[in-house]
């Protein structure tokens, strides 16, 4: 491998979450490989995992690159207790927060109205789980605070960057031709028609 | 009679472990909307055409065995449902065009509804691919709890404990503040001396060349000193501008 993809190796072992690109350019940088470029250097370590065979993987995810065990090993390293997968979501939670994902930043009220139930204790939780944060105070009445999802988000849902969530266009239902007893404008998470979140 | 009666008590247990069902499922149902789609699909009907009457019905039916105060979102949902009912059976023309339908709103939040529930099969599925692996973890010290009950030790041993951690511990380091005087007096003289010779002078001409910070500070002291007894005017052209200061004796003012 070349100094470079080791220095990089280092750096994601050595990090308990994902190490953004930015960090990982400037360690680039600074090591001052002339050769090898960031981008190449992860290539060679994510095939140098791939094609050698080991039991880890390299994975880009949350703006930024990790470490991970690979799946077929998450079973022997659960029973022997070296570490336990997170908890599920409830249905309520995931709802939520995909309400959260689409409509950032989003107040309370407007969640209520779209699951048409009370949101608090569910903000509260999934605020505790570091998966959404306060992002602001919202116009009108009360200064509603507003929530947004946080990086952490995109990491235990295995995304790279919001976009990675499917357009509300490409949602199935969105496809059905809308009959008569409907609404005329097509339904869209995002009621202003917008694009959702995708850069492309 | 008997019989009667025992088919009574039959029937009451069935609706006990009947409406204990109920809740257990509703229970995984999250909210009323989830509920309703669950009719919907259940009845296989089309979501554009809702029988509302039958729909509410059996909406009602579902929910009538929660607890009040647990089914509030509930209830609000079955009295959106009666209400559309009613503004359904409400005569209108024949031929009408701009008929809307009463059920319009309802369709528009099922659907809108129905895509929240897409996002979350992605998510879902995003979510077990991520815990389906294990990332480099921080080491987890295991924290020993100290057994329950009254220490076995005497005097001198706690003494010579505080003393041992009191040694080691280094000394916290103190800034230390420099008290340096500030000169307003020694200011006052340079500044008369100046206004003794010129009647106007600029801020930099009464400061001293590389001044330091407490003979700035000694040399706006003496000017607000002196511009309170009389003895000259301060003007600021505009915020952050240098001082321009005139000379203002009591005797010429009078």
């Amino acid at each position: 491998m070349t100094p470079l993809a080791k220095l990089l190796e280092a750096a994601l072992f050595a990090s308990a979450v994902p190490v953004p690109v930015d960090a990982l350019r400037a360690m680039a940088t600074h090591a001052d490989d002339g050769e090898t470029t960031l981008e190449s250097a992860l290539e060679e370590l994510r095939s140098h995992y791939d094609i050698d065979g080991h039991g880890v993987e390299l994975i880009e995810v949350a703006g930024g690159w990790q470490i991970l065990t690979r799946p077929e090993y998450t079973e022997a390293i659960e029973r022997a207790q070296l570490a336990a997968r997170p908890q599920r979501l409830s249905a309520a939670a995931l709802e939520t927060l995909a309400i959260i994902a689409y409509r950032q930043p989003i107040g309370r009220a407007e969640i209520e109205e779209i699951r048409g139930v009370g949101a608090g204790a569910i903000l509260k939780s999934l605020h505790e789980r570091g998966l959404i944060d306060i992002t602001g105070r919202g116009e009108g009445l009360g200064r509603p605070l507003l929530y947004g999802t946080t990086p952490s988000f995109l990491e235990q849902f295995a995304l790279r960057h919001l976009e990675e969530l499917p357009r509300a266009d490409e949602l199935a239902i969105a496809l059905r031709a809308p009959r008569q007893a409907t609404p005329t404008s097509a339904p869209a998470i995002k009621d202003n028609g917008e694009a959702p979140p995708r850069a492309d | 009679m008997d019989d009667v009666r025992a088919g009574i008590a039959d029937l009451g247990v069935a609706q006990t472990a009947t409406s204990e069902v109920f809740v257990v499922e509703l229970a995984e149902f999250s909210g009323p909307l989830d509920l309703l789609l669950s009719l919907i699909r259940d009845e296989q009907i089309d979501i554009y055409d809702i029988p509302i009457a039958r729909i509410a019905e059996q909406f009602l039916a579902r929910i009538s065995t929660l607890k009040l105060d647990e089914a509030a979102d509930y209830l609000e949902m079955a009295a959106r449902l009666v209400r559309i009912k009613a503004q359904m059976l409400l005569p209108r023309r024949e031929g009408e065009d701009v008929w809307e339908d009463p059920r319009a709103e309802l369709v528009r939040r099922l659907l809108e509804y129905q895509q929240v529930r897409e996002v979350v099969d992605v998510l879902e599925r995003r979510s077990e691919e991520r815990r389906g692996r294990f990332a480099r973890a921080y080491s987890q010290q295991t924290i020993q709890l100290p057994v329950a009950g009254p220490l076995r030790i005497s005097l001198p041993e706690l003494l010579s404990a505080v003393d041992r951690v009191l040694r080691l511990a280094r000394k916290p380091h103190v800034h230390d503040v420099v008290p340096r005087a500030l000169d307003v007096d020694g200011a006052i003289g340079i500044v008369r001396a100046l206004l003794a010779i010129r009647s106007h002078a600029q801020w930099k001409d009464v400061l001293p060349r590389n001044a330091e910070p407490w003979e700035v500070l000694s040399v706006l002291l003496a000017l607000l000193e002196l511009a309170k007894r009389g003895e000259l005017r301060l003007a600021q052209p505009r915020a952050f501008a240098a001082f321009e200061i005139t000379r203002d004796s009591p005797s010429e003012a009078a």
